[in-house]
């Protein structure tokens, strides 16, 4: 009896809010198709030290996405294609720039994102219509339509299949840049093209999570993955493996207590993000916990 | 002697200013050449503009090699990068598969060997960011083998090396020499110049002397050497040698 009673908790608990309710469940699909492409696209942010870019080029393309709204309403295509040209645009005259001057990358980054972040409010400012900025910046990642899920869907799918290509350039790339760039005259390609996935992944994830929380999912779970493993493989396996785990139990927190549905994602990872930082084989406690060094 | 590679009125530098001025000749193939000169004497930026890594500001570079294999004095290798000793050599063979090709049982038989051959074996499976700077020297050692190419220029491979890793290092470089690879190295060693180099070219932006080690290794040679300003001029004329 005892133990029935336990599935019958557990089922009400975990199951049954997403057999009951259609659009919980689609959020799960989209959460699960984001964590896939976007958490492999952390690590490798992360293995470049570009962990910042993200939260960038989220700025970035935040003024595009609102001029996109502006143009064609609250329109899927209008305002990905806005947040697309925007996010693009910086990208790839950044790669330029530092590629062609003396200007190094952060830098270049951070001038054309702050351009655009200005133009982006000035024309928000101009025009007359009210843009809801909150759903822009935190998304609604419970109002997913069909047309948006396909377009999480499509990302995510563009991501891994071009991440599977391109991985030995983007691994020596990050590890040995000169290298690389002596071998393949390609680099500055790979370079870019992973820039474009980074933009591609922030502008589907910002219909679910918005421009701002979008970013989280793409960098926690790296940072996660960090702390527990010291080979790349297994890395890009727990990043996926905890965006995965965020986002279900980010959503039936939400359902439970009640809460914003996107913010409680971001703050389960981050939970889980804390909570390796402490307890992870690369964490905090290992340095508390000293072990006997071995026999030279 | 058929010669891949030869230099013709070369000037290489940066900003307008060279930092190897007007230097001609050619690299006969199954060279063992050491560069020498002083410190700015333009020993790197031959390297780099022979690696194609800088543009000439005049004259050219002809090459034709169909693959080369260029170790940097600082090279921009992330140490703390999460990959193993197995893996970095291993990244030897991307000259030959490429970005997309597959790495196959005798691919990774070569890079156990060469790992062997540099006197790691047992250290496949470590991190490279618990090497020392010998073994990390060592391991790059073994990538250059990996990579298996017809010309090999080394920058500096010695500095802060131990004189046992050098010995290994050195009988590396003699194995390579063997079998017919031209190799061309930067060194400040003379003594090691002496006795493990054939030829020489002693470079002090100008070229001072390019022969035999011995004839070149003298001491009004290395005196002019010496005496070439290091000096940065930065108001300098333009230069009215031919073209």
């Amino acid at each position: 009896m005892q133990a029935r009673r336990i599935m019958l908790w557990l089922y009400d608990a975990l199951i049954s809010p997403f057999i009951e309710f259609p659009f919980l469940r689609r959020a799960l699909v989209g959460g699960v198709a984001l964590s896939l492409g976007a958490a492999p696209i952390g690590v490798f942010l992360m293995l470049r030290r570009m962990s910042l870019i993200g939260d960038a080029m989220a700025h970035a393309i935040l003024p595009g996405a609102a001029l996109g709204f502006f143009i064609g309403g609250l329109s899927l295509g209008f305002m990905t294609i806005g947040g697309l040209i925007a996010g693009f645009s910086v990208a790839l005259a950044s790669g330029l720039v530092s590629r062609f001057t003396m200007v190094k990358e952060d830098m270049a980054l951070a001038a054309f994102y702050l351009i655009s972040l200005a133009l982006g409010v000035t024309l928000i400012s101009a025009s007359r219509s009210k843009i809801d900025v909150l759903a822009l910046l935190f998304g609604s990642i419970l109002a997913l339509d069909d047309a948006t899920l396909l377009l999480i869907v499509s990302v995510a799918s563009l991501t891994l299949v071009a991440l599977a290509f391109g991985y030995r350039g983007l691994v020596m790339e990050c590890l040995d840049p000169g290298f690389a760039a002596g071998i393949s005259r390609f680099g500055a390609l790979f370079h870019l093209g992973f820039l474009a996935l980074v933009v591609l992944n922030l502008v589907a994830g910002f219909h679910a999570l918005g421009t701002l929380l979008v970013v989280g999912i793409m960098m926690l779970p790296a940072g996660i993955a960090r702390l527990w493993s010291e080979t790349i493989a297994p890395m890009l396996g727990i990043a996926v493996l905890s965006a995965l785990i965020a986002n279900l139990v980010g959503l039936l927190l939400s359902y439970h207590a009640g809460l914003a549905s996107g913010p409680a994602i971001i703050l389960v990872a981050g939970g889980l993000y804390l909570a390796s930082l402490v307890f992870a084989p690369f964490g905090l406690l290992r340095r508390f916990l000293p072990q006997r060094h071995l026999e030279a | 002697m058929s010669a891949h590679l030869a230099l013709h009125d070369l000037t290489l530098g940066y900003d307008r200013h060279p930092a190897v001025h007007h230097l001609d000749g050619r690299i006969e193939d199954g060279a063992l050449l050491a560069i020498i000169g002083p410190n700015g004497g333009g020993k790197s930026t031959l390297l780099k503009g022979i690696a194609g890594r800088i543009a000439p500001l005049g004259g050219r570079i002809e090459n034709s090699f169909p693959r080369l294999a260029y170790m940097p004095q600082i090279g921009d290798l992330t140490r703390d990068f999460p990959v193993n000793v197995m893996d970095l050599a291993l990244t030897g063979l991307c000259g030959k598969s490429g970005m997309f090709g597959r790495i196959g049982k005798q691919d990774r038989q070569r890079a156990h060997e060469a790992i062997n051959a540099v006197g790691l074996t047992g250290f496949e499976a470590r991190p490279i960011r618990t090497l020392s700077g010998g073994q990390m020297q060592r391991l790059l050692f073994a990538r250059l083998m990996v990579q298996d190419a017809p010309l090999l220029l080394l920058d500096e491979p010695f500095s802060a090396i131990d004189s046992g890793t050098i010995a290994d290092l050195l009988a590396i470089i003699a194995r390579w020499h063997k079998e017919g690879r031209t190799i061309l190295i930067v060194l400040h060693d003379l003594e090691i110049v002496r006795q493990h180099m054939p030829q020489s070219l002693l470079i002090a932006r100008e070229p001072i002397a390019w022969g035999a080690s011995s004839a070149v290794l003298n001491q009004p040679n290395l005196d002019r050497a010496r005496a070439m300003s290091e000096a940065f001029d930065r108001d300098a004329a333009e230069c009215r040698r031919a073209a």
